[in-house]
């Protein structure tokens, strides 16, 4: 049986070549890596190599012909060892057009996982729970301690995290109880200590990586996307990375443009990760120990500017929260306010004050970002017929321009206005007091939009 | 002879000489090699070794092969002249214990690890029967069950990746060590260098393997790398290097026993430098005009670490056909995947959705 020389495919989009030399001829005897031709591709000039042993029996194609597809045959060869019929088959070729065709691209369904997810809800605070006020930053801090106390697997690196008590003073007293083996103190290395906590996350540990601040994030994005946001895919879900990236996240007070960053949009459109960005201090507890349970890798936007606010939060052992589900925070009729992060104060602000000029305002914390829990979008929708979303970030590509696109396609026949999004301005953000106010979303702004789209 | 790694930076004043600087392996480096123990190997041990790495060199030529014919796609590299490297390294650390990371060049990493070669040649034709699925591809495969963590397709981030694996290690006490393998184009990536800071700062269980094949792409050592002898990259972290010919799979196995000596006893991560080459491109769409076919000839006739075995065998009495005997049987094997790939069916549409999250939300 004749082993078939085929015309090789030399690059990733080669579809045909120029047979530019012959370097044996007929009745050569070869060996495994001789050069049997040189074949030139759009791109260079390449050598084909035998990997059979054998002689070469008949050339098919004559040097110089152009366009030889690939996988045609260009010349046979006798083998050495027939019987192992190490040649390839013939019955191996898949014209590599077929191929591609053979797999059509999945339908574009409506909503693309077909199954309707059972969702769960917010645990029930029962009558006559106690409440207790914290601040953000101590519902952080104790959702951490909790989930440490639980699992001697989770622990927490970072920089400042451990001696210094935390630069936003987060991970204050979780040293002294835990000690340094699970509260780390890094170097200043964004790149390499994500790299490390995503290994570490690989390797079965669950660990919560502190970011000073998302915006140092950017040096270790790649980690946070091609490692932990992939690997579960990539691996045919074999390989985990439940690790939890958290870190104050938006624009703080008068740090300029490089510290003031809204990232909510960037991560979550990565398929691959879990995005949570919650507001209030209940919320932030509840959430960050869903973070630290969740099998998959998360990314926790907090914002600085909220860390010392105190907020009321139901006295229950070991308060966890669904992720991927949003929060309606004041029931309305006449108009939905979708936000998330610190832009949920500013659209309750603007609710309170859109009552007093009779406008009844909806307003939904979305809390995680992604995946995104469009039928509570949707559904208060339909009850209101108007939307409006206010984001702290900018305008462009961003998740409030994801929400419109989730009410056109899908909520379209229960518009009554167009969305309209509240935003930053579309600028870097400038140091000038006066120029910082003017740049950053306001109540006031988002009153204006209500109106606008109460058409008052 | 048996040399520890040294401390280079406080104790040695002038770390070993600088190497000409000319490419291949042998000639060059040789001189800068320090010397580790060459192992003692026995005989079926040393068969072991020949069979290892004839199965590395065979399956590669066969995933060669497939790419041309169009079966396997996109980025396809391959190891072919590497195989003491892996080979060596491999045969020293305890499976289910130890962990292996490496980067896209992997496919000998994963049969060095005792994965079965279908699986991982039906992954590089993208079938359902692929480690990852089909999913993950030439340079995304992984198998926890193995310790083999992939299999990753960014230059440097497994250095970073592998030090988290040793850190996991470490905190839980289970007397592991990571393998982070990296070529010399990694070694100049910044996340490497914080990697090392941290490995040596929390004395952490890694040993850093740079597969030095000389080339970076295109770029041979030289021309990337303001210090070129790469196993002495470590020094300011205080990281003994050691420099190995990775063409010598008992070089490799016996560097790499005291590499491990060190490691386990809690002194921290050490780097070892292979001396090592590929025959063929970077890629699969790579022509390799950046060196003459002479000089991979030359390491091919002088240095190749599967001839070399397989004189040391016949010098010690194995029979010329007991050897092509083995080689049928590789080939064997090599043809069973490269069929078991060929065969196996795409992926159902339906793994399009899964595995994107483990949970559902």
């Amino acid at each position: 049986m004749a082993i078939e020389l085929k015309m090789p495919a030399l690059s990733p989009t080669m579809e045909e070549g120029t047979l530019a030399k012959w370097l044996v001829k007929e009745g050569d005897e070869v060996r495994s890596g001789d050069i049997l031709a040189e074949i030139e591709t759009d791109k260079a000039t390449m050598e084909f190599e035998a990997v059979d042993e054998g002689v070469i029996s008949k050339i098919l194609i004559a040097e110089g012909t152009d366009n030889v597809a690939v996988g045609a045959v260009i010349a046979e060869m006798t083998g050495e060892d027939e019987e192992e019929g190490s040649a390839p088959e013939a019955k191996s070729e898949p014209a590599p057009e077929e191929k591609a065709e053979a797999a059509p691209p999945p339908e574009i369904a409506e909503e693309a996982p077909a199954a309707p997810i059972s969702r769960a809800d917010d645990p029930a605070v029962p009558e006559g729970t106690a409440m207790t006020t914290i601040t953000v930053r101590e519902a952080l801090r104790d959702a951490m301690a909790e989930e440490m106390r639980k699992d001697d697997r989770v622990f927490v690196m970072g920089e400042e995290v451990a001696e210094y008590q935390g630069a936003y003073k987060v991970t204050q007293g979780l040293l002294d109880e835990f000690g340094g083996k699970r509260v780390i103190d890094t170097p200043i290395t964004e790149h390499g200590f994500a790299g490390i906590g995503a290994g570490a996350a690989m390797g079965g540990l669950k660990p919560v990586v502190e970011f000073m601040t998302f915006n140092f994030a950017m040096q270790a994005i790649d980690h946070i996307i091609n490692s932990a946001a992939k690997t579960n895919y990539m691996s045919g879900g074999q390989m985990r990375c439940p690790i939890v990236f958290r870190g104050p996240n938006g624009a703080a007070s008068r740090v300029g443009a490089q510290h003031s960053q809204n990232y909510g949009p960037w991560y979550a459109s990565v398929p691959g990760l879990i995005v949570i960005a919650p507001y209030d201090a209940a919320d932030a507890k509840g959430l960050l120990k869903a973070a630290i349970q969740c099998p998959d890798p998360v990314v926790f936007l907090e914002n600085e500017l909220i860390y010392g606010r105190s907020f009321e939060i139901p006295d229950i052992d070991d308060y966890t929260l669904p992720i991927g589900k949003a929060r309606i925070m004041r029931e309305g009729a006449d108009v939905t306010i979708v936000s998330y992060s610190i832009g949920v104060g500013l659209a309750l602000e603007a609710a309170d004050k859109l009552a007093e000029d009779g406008i009844d305002a909806e307003v939904i914390d979305l809390r995680t970002l992604r995946p995104l829990d469009k039928e509570t979008v949707l559904n208060s929708l339909k009850k209101t017929n108007r939307l409006v979303v206010a984001e702290e970030g900018w305008p462009t590509c961003s998740i409030a321009s994801e929400i419109v696109a989730v009410c056109m396609e899908q909520g379209f026949d229960d518009l009554d206005a167009p969305v309209v999004r509240v935003t930053n301005e579309d600028v870097p953000l400038p140091y000038a007091a006066n120029l910082e106010k003017a740049a950053l979303i306001d109540s006031d702004r988002i009153i204006a939009a209500a109106k606008k789209v109460c058409y008052r | 002879m048996a040399k520890t790694p040294q401390k280079a930076p406080s104790k040695s004043k002038a770390p070993a000489k600088a190497a000409p600087k000319k490419v291949p392996a042998k000639s060059s480096s040789r001189a800068a090699v320090l010397k580790t123990p060459l192992y003692k190997a026995s005989k079926s041990e040393l068969m072991e070794f020949y069979e290892q790495m004839l199965l590395i060199r065979r399956f590669e030529e066969k995933a060669g092969q497939l790419y041309g014919l169009g079966l396997i796609g996109g980025f396809c590299h391959l190891y072919i002249g590497q195989e003491a490297v892996v080979t060596g390294l491999q045969s020293a650390i305890e499976p289910g214990k130890d962990s292996v990371i490496t980067g896209y060049r992997d496919h000998g990493h994963m049969l060095a690890c005792g994965i079965d070669p279908n699986i991982v040649m039906a992954e590089l034709t993208g079938r359902a029967s692929g480690i990852s699925k089909g999913k993950g591809g030439s340079m995304h495969m992984f198998s926890v069950e193995h310790g083999f963590y992939g299999g990753h397709g960014i230059v440097g981030a497994q250095v970073s990746l592998g030090t988290g694996l040793a850190f996991g290690h470490k905190y839980k006490e289970d007397g592991g060590v990571c393998l982070a393998y990296f070529g010399d184009g990694a070694s100049n990536q910044g996340q490497v260098y914080e990697s090392f800071n941290m490995a040596e700062l929390w004395k952490l269980p890694v040993i850093f393997v740079i597969e030095n094949n000389q080339y970076a792409m295109g770029t041979s050592v030289n021309r990337s790398s303001s210090e070129d002898q790469l196993y002495r990259r470590g020094e300011s972290f205080r990281i003994p290097g050691m420099q190995v010919d990775g063409m010598d799979v008992l070089a490799v196995r016996g560097a790499v026993e005291e590499a491990l000596k060190y490691v386990r006893a809690g002194k921290g991560p050490v780097l070892m430098e292979l001396k090592t080459y590929r025959y063929r491109g970077h890629s699969m769409s790579d022509p390799a005009k950046y060196r003459s076919r002479d000089e991979v000839q030359d390491v091919r006739e002088k240095s190749d670490p599967i001839e070399r075995l397989k004189a040391m065998l016949m010098k010690q009495g194995v029979k010329e056909e007991d050897l092509k005997a083995l080689d049928k049987k590789v080939r064997k094997t090599v043809m069973e995947a490269a069929d078991f790939a060929e065969e196996s069916p795409e992926p159902e549409m339906s793994e399009l959705y899964t595995d994107v999250l483990v949970e559902q939300y």
